[in-house]
Parts: C-alpha cells; structure tokens; sequence
C-alpha cells in the first residue's frame, strides 16, 4: 500500500512537471495584487484587466497573480517568487510596491517590471499611471450642480499627490459652478477597509454632505449614500449596483489595453523602460455612464468630458490660487506642470482644511 | 452512551510530545480533503506547501527571513507567560523599537556618520521596547490593572506614532510626500550573510535569542524562579520568589526582543521605516510561543513551520492557483488543531453510559 503511495506520488510529480515543459515556450505574465481579487475596486480593475489579456493573448502567455500582498517586508519576496517562477514580465499594481520592485528589478536585469503609480524606473522598470484628475474634475461639476448643501464629502485614502490633485482638481472645477461651495475630508489612511469607508461616509453626512466622493477602493461608502438617501461617485470600478439611485457616475480603470499593449511588445521583442502617463485621450481609464442627473447636468459633464479629450480643457490652467490666495508659480506654460501634478503637495483656495504633515 | 472529557490525574507526557504531530497529521488530512473538494490534486498542493520550498535555498532564506522577527518575539512572549505574565502588545514594543532605533537612522542620514550607527539602532531599539513593556508591567504591579488590556491598547499607541512620525516630521523630502522615510544609509543597515540573498544577521541573533532564553530557564535559578511563579504561585511566595519582580523582568525581557525585531525588521528587508511593517508579527507570535509549547526550541521549530506555510503558500499560489484564503484557513485550522488536541494532554476521552448510573442510583 504504502508502495503504491510513493508510485502514486511519484507519478503525479512527474505528470506536474511534464506539464510546466509544455507551457514553457508561452510567455509567463505575472501580476502582484494589493487586495483580493473580490474588492470590487482596485484590485478588481486589474483583475478584470488580466482576464481580457488572457482573452486576447491567451494562446501566447500564461498568467499568474498572487493577491493580497501587503505593502511591506513581504512584497519583495512575492515579486521574486514571481520572478523564480519564470515570469518575464510582472505587473506590480500598487504605489507600496516601488522599492521591493525597484530592488527586485536590479537583482534580475533579464525580467521586466511594471509598476503601477509610482516615480523610480530602471531599464528594466516602466512606470504606468492615469490622470484621474481630468475625471475627478468632471465629478467636481456634476458634484456642485446637483449638491443641494453645497458641501462635498471627500473620503481621503492618504495624502499622496494623486489624492491631493483629485481634491483640487474637484474644487476648481465646483467652484466654477458654485464660487462658495464646501468640500469636507475625511482622511481613512487605507485603501481598502469597507468598515473604516462606511465610517467616514456616515460621519461626512452627519457633516451636512450630500454628495460623497471616495478615493478608496470598496463600494461601503456608495452603499451608505445609497441608505441615507445622498448621492455619489463610484471609485476604480463600475458600483451602480451598489446605488442604482446613488451612483452618478464612477471613474473607471481600463487597464486592460495598456497590459495587452504592453505584452504584445514582450512578445515581439521591442519592450522597452517607459514612463506613461495615460488620460481620457488616451483611454487609461474611463467614466461610468452619466446616471441620476437631471439631463443640463449630463450635458454640462459630456461637454466637459469631450473637452478634456480634445485637449482643449485642463483642469490646471493656469492661474491656480493656493490656499494662501498666492498664485502657484505655473511651470507648464498655460497649465501646471506635469511635474507639479504629480507631486502636488497644496490644497487650492476654498479648501477650508489643513494638508495632513503640511 | 455518551463522550466525556474526563480530567487527567496527572498531565500525560507521552501526549505533550505528540500532540502538535497529531495535529499537523489532522491538518494536513483536513486539507487534503479541501484541495479535493477545490478540485486541486491533494498530493501536488501538499508538496507546493510543504516539500517545495524546502528544496532550494532561496525558499529556506525567506522562510528563516519570515521566521525571525516571529521566534525573536516569542522567546520573549515565551518567559511572560511561563511567569503568568500576560504581554498580549509585542506588536506595539516591536513598533516602538523599530520608531525609536530608526529615529538614529534618520538622524544620521546623509552624514558621515560611521560603524556606531547600526550597534547604537539595536541597543536603543531594544531599551526603547523594554520601555514600552514596563508600562503595563508596573501599572500590574503598582494599581493592580490588567497587563492584557494596557499592553494590547498601547499597540495603538504605538502604531499612531509610527504613522504620525512618516507622514510628518520623518517623511522623505523627495518622497512625493509618501508616508515614508528616506531609505536608509548603508551604515544603518543590517548586513546581509548570503550576497544576493536576504538573509541578515538578524536571523543570528534570533538563534542566540533561542540559545539564552534555553539556557535561562533550563540552567539558572531565575529560570526555576519563572517556571515556579507560574505554574505554582503559592508555592513561589513560599519559597521567597519576588512574582512582581518577574512580571517586571519578564515584561522587560519580552519588550526589549521585540522591539529588537521590529529595528531588524527595518533597517533589513524593508529598508526604511513606514506604515506596514509589519504584518502582525507580534501577534502571530503569540501562535509561535503557545505552538512551541512556550519552549525555546519548540518556539525555534514553530517559527518556522509557520514560516514554511507562509512561503509554501505563495508558492502554492503561484504554482497551483491556489487562492490565498486557503492559506488563511490552512493556518487557522492548524492552531484549532493544536489548541485541541492540546486538551488531551489534561483531559482524555471517556465514554460514559448513562444507564447504568440510572441503575445504581435507584439501587
């Protein structure tokens, strides 16, 4: 018996690694997660993204993803089991991951990485990130016409400069419907933590908001708007379901044709180390329906929409009036730099609060 | 007829010895059935947790990475409790270890600062968590307050700090304003063994943690004095054992090995201080310490089993598809396990037949 055990055993080994020969000449993809796959949010976009790379290219690659790895000493490790377990080209799709890529990328110079809104590239390190801003300023008008309070909720995620110019970009844009209009912030200091983002959106009620916006990742908040009978957007991903009579709109993360892009260039042999940074133009992501708004509120959020598109609306034209009433010194010609987007460290004029560690 | 657990006149050794092999043997049957049910072959999942990561030496240097701050801690947690000590907070005095030697890295940056560095980070880190560990000792020893609630609250305290501290004052000018500090210089880094690989000379200290703390209790007086105060607290009092003392040195003890592993943890694999770093260690310890039966090298070999799970289930992950969750449930099913089969080393099996005391009694 206990023969036939081992035999047994033995086969199946045997049977396992005739299998990984087969799928050797496939290119290997590898995706690092912050949440589970289930977030519905974040996680969820690149998810759903992996499976249409799969879709496309699937008889060319194979895929792994290992979710959940938190932001700290284990994600090192998780990018090299990746690397150990042959895959050419890994996606690591949180800010957190930058260093524990950057020292796994030095470390193994034939891999290429991708990561996902960070700042440090190597030669074998691109770097991949959205203007959410040009969405988040189309929120900030929708958000201003249909607030009957003028005050916004904001669910901070932290206090990074994607986050920050999201917040301003809002701003700019509610006041050019609504010169007095408020924005309260609540700060969660975590992307993910449904029972933390239903908190700050009941605590941003009780404040006197009615119109909720998050930048965190699960769709608690949506949920509590949805209950008290407020209104707000979606985040990451597509939550109507969430708030059927809730939702306004979501900014949505499409990532998928930037993966299929990216591996199709693996394939042939012509990826090289690059900085993107993707808008609406570009399609790195894109905005939910336009859903529970009287019809000028839509064409107002179209118009504006197609503008950014074309080019012809940036949300940073200059002039841009810090907190202070101080104009901020314009480095991009007739908008803020990119530069000084990415690392935007100020509120604008009309943000009656204090930038956490100003 | 009916099954009873009937107390033990004395604790059975015999069992004490095998239990946690019963356990890892009901675990591992357990799983086999899950991988079933998942669709996954059983034999193939088990060698992808257990075998695999045991066969190169990459895998064996991340599970001794894993495993460091984890048996660092339990030793300590290991000397509060055999001394009826409860620190359930390791992971605030490992926080606080790792913010108060990571304030010299800080400090230092930039400047020619030499070899003092790294030597001055532990020693501060490891007082700094002593510190920490007296707080809710003497609140025990002095007003009677309950060292569980005080230690596991000042975990809070201590993580708000640390937070605090990267988003503001220690935050990296050129970080974008990331919650995190600058990379640390090379001087306030622990050095690595392998070149290439991520075992560092924590894991070294680990070891002499295990070694002292195997000789404290197995050879020394002050051992004695610990095993007595908790396992006999009258009989201590007896024999003149100061318990207050205990609770104040083991607290101490316990404190400054954690916050030894939270500045090794820090200054090695993650490199710079920020918020996150750690998953929980000082917590899993507690698991660690009561797995190892609170025995210096039992505590050594539960360190790294868990470790072996953690890796193996990455492993697993990547090579199987295996969800994550299943290591999750892995782990919880494994202390179930243990926990239970630990009840028999007091209590054993009876069956008991109600009939027949019907019987007696209206005889």
């Amino acid at each position: 018996m206990r023969k036939s055990l081992v035999a047994l055993a033995a086969g199946l080994l045997l049977a396992g690694s005739v299998s990984a020969a087969s799928a050797a000449d496939k290119l290997k993809v590898g995706f690092i997660y912050l949440g589970p796959i289930g977030d519905l949010g974040w996680t969820y976009q690149h998810e759903l993204a992996r499976q249409a790379l799969v879709k496309e290219l699937g008889d060319k690659i194979e895929t792994t993803y290992l979710e959940n790895v938190p932001e700290g000493p284990d994600a090192e490790r998780a990018i090299e089991q990746l690397v150990r377990a042959g895959n050419k080209l890994i996606f690591t799709t949180s800010f957190g991951y930058m260093d524990p890529t950057l020292k796994v990328a030095k470390k193994y110079p034939n891999v290429h990485f991708e990561h996902a809104t960070g700042y440090k590239r190597n030669a074998n390190m691109s770097t991949y990130s959205s203007k959410w801003y040009q969405g988040r300023y189309i929120q900030g008008l929708i958000a201003a016409k249909m607030s009957k309070s003028g005050v916004l909720g904001y669910i901070g995620s932290f206090p990074i400069p994607e986050v920050v110019s999201g917040i301003n970009a809002t701003m700019i844009a509610a006041q050019t419907i609504n010169p007095n209009i408020k924005v309260k912030i609540i700060w969660a200091n975590t992307w993910f933590d449904p029972g933390k983002e239903a908190d700050a959106a009941k605590a941003l009620i009780d404040q006197g908001a009615d119109v909720i916006m998050q930048h965190t990742d699960s769709p608690a908040a949506m949920q509590i708007a949805s209950e008290r009978g407020k209104l707000a957007f979606g985040q990451d991903s597509e939550m109507i379901k969430f708030g059927p009579k809730t939702q306004l709109t979501s900014i949505l993360d499409t990532w998928a044709p930037y993966y299929i892009e990216r591996v199709k260039a693996e394939l042939d042999g012509t990826w090289k180390s690059e900085d993107t940074w993707g808008g609406l133009d570009s399609h790195m992501f894109a905005m939910a329906p336009y859903t529970n708004m009287p019809d000028d509120v839509k064409k107002i959020a179209e118009d504006a929409q197609a503008a950014i598109t074309a080019g012809k609306l940036h949300p940073f034209k200059c002039p841009v009036i810090g907190q202070d009433g101080k104009e901020i010194e314009c480095k991009g010609g007739a908008n803020l730099a990119d530069g000084q987007i990415l690392g935007m460290n100020f509120y604008v004029k009309g943000i009656d609060d204090k930038l956490p560690g100003k | 007829m009916q099954l009873v657990l009937e107390k033990r006149t004395e604790r059975s050794n015999t069992i004490a010895l095998v239990s946690p092999l019963i356990a890892i043997g009901l675990t591992i049957a357990t799983m086999t059935i899950l991988f079933a049910i998942l669709g996954k072959n059983p034999l193939l999942a088990l060698h992808a947790y257990f075998i695999a990561p045991l066969t190169d030496g990459y895998s064996l240097q991340e599970i001794a990475v894993k495993a460091t701050p984890l048996v660092m801690i339990a030793i300590g947690l290991a000397l509060c409790y055999l001394a009826n000590a409860w620190n359930i907070g390791a992971e605030g005095q490992f926080l606080f270890g790792a913010v108060a030697g990571s304030w010299i890295a800080v400090k230092t940056q930039g400047t020619d600062a030499g070899a003092w560095v790294l030597p001055a980070m532990l020693v501060l880190a490891a007082a700094a968590g002593a510190l920490y560990a007296l707080i809710p000792a003497i609140c025990k020893v002095k007003f009677g307050a309950s060292e569980i609630l005080i230690s596991l609250m000042l975990v809070y305290v201590a993580d708000l700090l640390l937070d605090y501290l990267v988003r503001g004052p220690w935050r990296d000018p050129n970080g974008f304003n990331f919650p995190t500090t600058a990379e640390f210089d090379s001087v306030a880094t622990v050095p690595l063994l392998i070149e290439g690989g991520r075992l560092h000379l924590g894991s070294i200290i680990a070891l002499l943690a295990v070694a002292a703390a195997a000789i404290l209790l197995g050879r020394t007086i002050k051992g004695f004095e610990i095993r007595v105060v908790g396992a006999a607290p009258r009989a201590a009092r007896f024999g003149g054992f100061n318990a207050n003392q205990l609770i104040i040195l083991t607290f101490a003890v316990s404190g400054a090995l954690a916050g030894l592993a939270g500045i090794i943890e820090v200054a090695g694999p993650v490199g710079h201080l920020q918020p996150g770093i750690s998953p929980g260690y000082g917590f899993t310890a507690i698991i660690v310490a009561f797995l190892g039966r609170l025995n210096p090298i039992g505590i050594l070999i539960a360190g790294l089993f868990l470790a072996l799970t953690f890796i193996g289930g990455e492993q697993a992950q990547i090579a199987m598809k295996i969800p994550l969750d299943v290591t999750k449930v892995f782990q919880g099913m494994l202390l179930f396990f243990v926990l239970a089969c630990d009840s028999l080393i007091l209590y054993r099996f009876k069956l008991v037949f109600p009939n027949r005391q019907v019987a007696r009694g209206a005889g």
